[in-house]
């Protein structure tokens, strides 16, 4: 067997007592760590029964991780089925790949394709804050590649504790940094995301990871391992002993007290051998050297084998001592465990295993050559020639245990809907005056969580590739895939925890919502969407429910809006003791853009001076879980109504108005309502409006506060050239969608003037806002 | 980095203002870690000119070099800024030919190597880091002075239009480009700064406050002939109206690095100064 360096481990290394099937077949008797290894005994029993003997070490540390939580899906398989079931022909039309793959693929026309996917790295950006967040980079971008991509963007929403909680000092500091460590060094603009601070993740923040790839049709791969005889190899980083799920346990199974006893939990990445792995990877592409390919993430080598040998036709045969290690003392069972980083596991064909190794030296990344697809329809992996697991991969990668768990409505959700801002004590004295509105205009943008995030974009690259023709803080982050034509994507994540805890159905679908009104904001035509599921403990019937209304509402939204799901990721056990985060379905949208150039500006530009601002939507009074309830300490109620209907016509206008060229700047309007939306666009460049709520007041029946600070959804605001103001209202009023002209844009003012109310000069805005991140975090 | 496609689309008229088909070849070096590679082979393009891939590990440095009329050392993390940023990359063969055919090191006690008649040089980012560690340049870039990774539009102000890389401006203009570093403070021994600024060889400086700490909000320098010059922040990102920083007619169209390219190209044009 060929390796790409020497490997021969020094004999004394490899005195374990290996425990191989042989032994376990006589030997049916020995006591197995299964429950340390977070097994249940019926999941264990299962495992005996389809082997018909007792696992081995290495064959129970396979099925203990494929059989989690985290790579079997088994608490949400169940739910999440609704996402393939609720898919119309024309949802199907450009999904090449859906979900079930490494990431799902969308065809975006000339012959390019777009892929896409969230997934969180919460825990272990808890623990370890910089490693936690950097890895979570590293895997998200690796998923990228196996379909074939080249990476050309990532994006980050976050949800921290308490801004003014010590805690978040360590967490904040560490994940931000982590992000931008990993990120930047690996030339990925990191376009957009969010960040929330709120007490309910002190203990459980949330750090996902969502990465964008852009590739050719004909580059398009898929994790699989077929054609009888093609090698498997190995190559990226060597393994070693960094996120070993049971090290311990295992560890100590070995009797062998010279190892070290303690491993760390959490993977450490090396950014540079992800960024060399990338291009090394991309050359195998475009040679066409490699015949399916598979990253390794969570669950090692024991899921790329399985996994590859799985999806493929036939089976495995893998000899584990050729693995190359880090640290020579690790046992079978740790090896098949790690979750070393910056690996990636391909077959490749016979024929062409010198042109592999070629690329390889190119870029100088170690390989080995592991085995061979096999017709045995078996995973056989060998240790030294002794056989130690010999499995049906099925049986570990796909068919793992099914749990529907009992569910149900929580005891005090009916109180808690019932539980209305207006009625409540912090619903009492709202402000009404000019001078109270004001100050509660700053006070909002002064908030956490509408403050100016700069002190963390600023920490990523935003520019690196060229192509980014919109990033954080506007709507959407945009970029370009062809150079030539401008064709491009815009990505916008989004969630509400708050929402999805008064109503985890309608929290789900206005995490969907607002993603695809971001996405339209911006001028793309929304066509896919990926979802990272951040919930508590699905063995909590309370917490399950919500999880179950989340998918249920998520997916039917998707069908309402004619998007699919194209993969994604589910976080459960996020909760520190009985408190259960928020319900936090983070939603990713994806759109195309036939020429990026077009895309719409968040913000007044100087060149829109004396532009129509007009307000698209309706206002109710709907303050309920808002960022201003949320201010005044208050989270009962319902949240806004759900419209779909509205926010698809919103869309639908909103990308011709940008197409057609009748708005010059748009944002959506969220968290903090029209307060916040108008605060944005001034601050964006720095030129102020002119605007009245009188028409809005008159026509939706509501006060001056309400127009300011309900959350109402469905709405956007728009500049409009005066010479396209006609054409504009015609478009709106043929669509019967209700727009106000409230305003106008006004350089000259340097402010933020609503008339009958208040001005704020945007100085006095911007400090205000600009001041809250650096004051916490230096 | 793979192959690019480094022709021009012979598409457009460019016989007005605009770029146009010189014939300069310029070469782009890529290390293993190299980031901004593609988009300096953009920016080159963008200015008239033809951007040549120049791989770390090419065989015969010298002769890669001998058909091409510059290189640019783009920014990223090469070798994973191990060691210390650049520290490794400067010992690759290829930096070898490309510090003898910009003119060599032999005999500058401060570091100021190059000659009138070398090859015009540039390094931008992660690529002046380099330079200096090659002691083509003079001084060293440490840790920012917030310890933070910064990316920001920076206003620069050009203080040399002398040097081969800057003559398409004028003196004391003022442009906007983005700046994005971790190890992007500037600093020398205080004989060698008084000697820059003596000589006029600092060549672009921070304007509207200093992002890192740099000694003298020196953003750039260049050696006494001219042809070497190292640039923290990244023209590169400013070339192309859409996806530079914002600027006065808009939001992302800038392009007030493009000088940066068009300089070296009129220069290759023009001959020597």
């Amino acid at each position: 067997m060929t390796t790409g360096t020497q490997n021969t481990p020094p004999a004394d290394t490899r005195q374990f007592n290996i425990d191989t099937v042989e032994h376990a077949a006589t030997t049916p008797d020995i006591e197995l760590p299964w429950a340390e290894l977070g097994l249940k005994q019926n999941e264990f029993e299962e495992v005996v029964k389809i082997l018909g003997r007792r696992p081995t070490a290495a064959e129970l540390a396979m099925y203990s991780v494929m059989w989690s939580e985290h790579c079997s899906y088994k608490s949400t398989k169940v739910h999440l089925r609704q996402f393939g079931e609720k898919l119309t022909e024309d949802m199907k039309k450009d999904l090449m790949v859906g979900i079930g793959e490494n990431a799902g693929v969308t065809n975006l026309g000339d012959g390019w394709a777009v892929t896409f996917k969230i997934e969180s790295h919460n825990s272990p950006s808890f623990v370890e804050p910089y490693q936690g967040a950097a890895t979570g980079i590293g895997g998200i971008v690796r998923d990228i590649i196996s379909m074939g991509a080249r990476p050309v963007a990532v994006m980050d929403p976050l949800r921290f504790g308490a801004i003014d909680h010590e805690d978040s000092q360590r967490v904040v500091h560490g994940v931000v940094a982590g992000i931008g460590g990993y990120g930047n060094s690996l030339g990925l603009p990191n376009i957009g995301g969010e960040t929330v601070f709120d007490p309910i993740y002190q203990g459980n923040p949330l750090v996902n990871a969502l990465a964008v790839g852009v590739l050719r049709h004909e580059d398009l791969r898929l994790a699989n391992a077929s054609g009888v005889g093609n090698k498997i190899v190995l190559f990226g980083a060597r393994t070693g002993g960094d996120g070993i799920g049971g090290a311990s346990v295992l560890a100590s199974e070995s009797f062998d007290d010279t190892k070290p006893s303690k491993r760390p939990a959490v993977q450490v990445g090396d950014p540079f051998a992800e960024k060399v792995l990338i291009e090394c990877c991309l050359e195998l592409f475009k040679n066409s050297l490699v015949e399916g390919i598979q990253d390794l993430g969570a669950a090692g080598i024991s899921c790329a084998t399985s996994e590859l040998a799985s999806n493929g036709e036939g089976g495995m045969q893998v000899e584990l001592t050729d693995v190359l290690l880090r640290d020579p003392t690790l046992t079978p069972g740790e090896i098949l465990m790690s979750e070393s980083q910056e690996r990636m596991m391909a077959v490749v064909n016979p024929a062409n295993v010198e042109a592999f190794e070629a690329v390889m030296a190119t870029w100088g990344v170690e390989y080995s050559w592991l085995g061979e697809v096999t017709d045995t329809n078996r995973l056989i992996i060998t240790w030294d020639g002794e056989t130690i697991v010999d499995v049906d991969p099925k049986t570990v990668a796909h068919d793992g245990p099914v749990y529907d768990r009992p569910y149900h409505r929580p005891a005090g959700q009916d109180a808690l809907e019932a539980d209305r801002f207006r009625d409540s004590a912090a619903g009492a004295d709202l402000p009404a005056s000019g001078d109270a509105l004001r100050a509660t205009v700053l006070e909002l943008m002064a908030s956490p969580n509408m403050c100016d995030k700069s002190w963390i974009t600023s920490q990523y690259d935003r520019y690196v590739g060229g192509n980014t023709a919109l990033a954080a803080p506007d709507d959407a982050g945009v970029v370009r895939v062809d150079e030539e034509t401008g064709l491009g994507v815009a990505v916008a994540t989004d969630a509400n925890g708050r929402y999805a805890f008064l109503d985890p159905y309608a929290g789900a679908q206005l995490a969907l919502a607002e993603s695809y009104r971001n996405v339209a904001t911006s001028g793309a035509i929304p066509m896919a969407v990926s979802d990272c599921l951040n919930y508590g403990s699905p063995e909590d019937p309370e917490v399950m429910w919500q999880l179950a209304e989340g998918i249920r509402g998520l997916s039917d939204a998707c069908l309402e809006l004619g998007i699919p799901v194209t993969g994604g990721n589910v976080s459960l056990y996020n909760q520190t003791g009985a408190n259960p985060i928020h319900p936090t379905p983070v939603v990713a949208t994806l759109g195309k853009f036939d020429d990026v150039g077009r895309r719409t500006p968040s913000g007044f530009h100087a060149e829109a001076d004396g532009q129509a601002v007009y307000l698209m939507g309706v206002t109710r009074d709907e303050l309920d879980g808002s960022e201003f309830a949320n201010l005044r300490g208050h989270l009962g109620g319902v949240p806004p109504q759900v419209d779909l209907a509205a926010e698809k016509l919103l869309g639908e206008l909103l990308i011709n108005a940008s197409r057609d060229g009748m708005i010059d700047a748009a944002h959506d309007l969220s968290e903090g309502g029209l307060a916040a939306a108008l605060s944005e666009m001034v601050l964006r460049f720095g030129v102020g409006a002119r605007v009245s709520l009188d028409e809005i007041q008159g026509r939706d029946g509501v006060d001056a506060f309400t127009a300011l600070f309900s959350e109402s959804q469905a709405r956007a605001l728009v500049a409009v050239p005066r010479t396209e103001e006609v054409r504009f209202k015609d478009m709106t009023t043929a669509r019967r969608f209700p727009v106000a002209r409230i305003g106008v844009v006004d350089v000259a003012s340097g402010a933020l003037e609503v008339q009958d109310q208040f001005t704020l000069p945007i100085e006095e805005l911007r400090a205000a806002w600009a001041g809250t991140m650096p004051k916490y975090f230096g | 980095m793979t192959a690019q496609n480094t022709e021009l689309p012979l598409i457009g008229d460019y016989s007005t203002a605009g770029p146009v088909l010189t014939g300069a070849r310029i070469g782009v070096v890529t290390f293993p870690g190299t980031l901004d590679d593609r988009d300096a082979a953009r920016a080159v393009r963008l200015a008239g000119g033809e951007a040549v891939p120049l791989w770390h590990a090419e065989p015969d440095g010298a002769a890669a070099l001998s058909s091409l009329d510059a290189v640019i050392i783009p920014g990223g993390f090469s070798y994973g800024d191990y060691l210390r940023a650049g520290a490794i990359a400067r010992f690759a063969p290829l930096m070898d030919a490309i510090i003898a055919a910009a003119g060599g090191t032999a005999g500058n006690d401060a570091g100021l190597g190059g000659s009138a008649a070398g090859l015009p040089v540039l390094g931008i980012c992660n690529g002046f880091q380099i330079l200096t560690e090659s002691h083509l340049l003079p001084g060293s870039m440490i840790k920012n002075e917030s310890l933070k990774f910064l990316c920001q539009d920076q206003v620069l102000r050009v203080e040399n239009n002398a040097t081969a890389w800057t003559r398409e401006f004028s003196a004391g203009e003022e442009i906007t480009v983005p700046l994005k570093n971790q190890d992007g403070q500037y600093v020398a021994d205080e004989k060698t700064l008084d000697r820059l600024e003596g000589e006029g060889l600092v060549t672009f400086r921070y304007v509207g406050g200093n992002p890192n700490g740099s000694r003298r909000d020196i953003a750039g320098i260049t050696n006494a002939a001219g042809n070497v010059v190292g640039l923290m922040p990244h023209p590169e990102h400013a070339v192309e109206p859409g996806f530079g920083p914002d600027s006065a007619a808009g939001m992302r169209l800038g392009t007030d690095g493009l000088g940066i390219f068009t300089s070296v190209v009129a220069s290759i044009a023009g001959g020597a100064q």
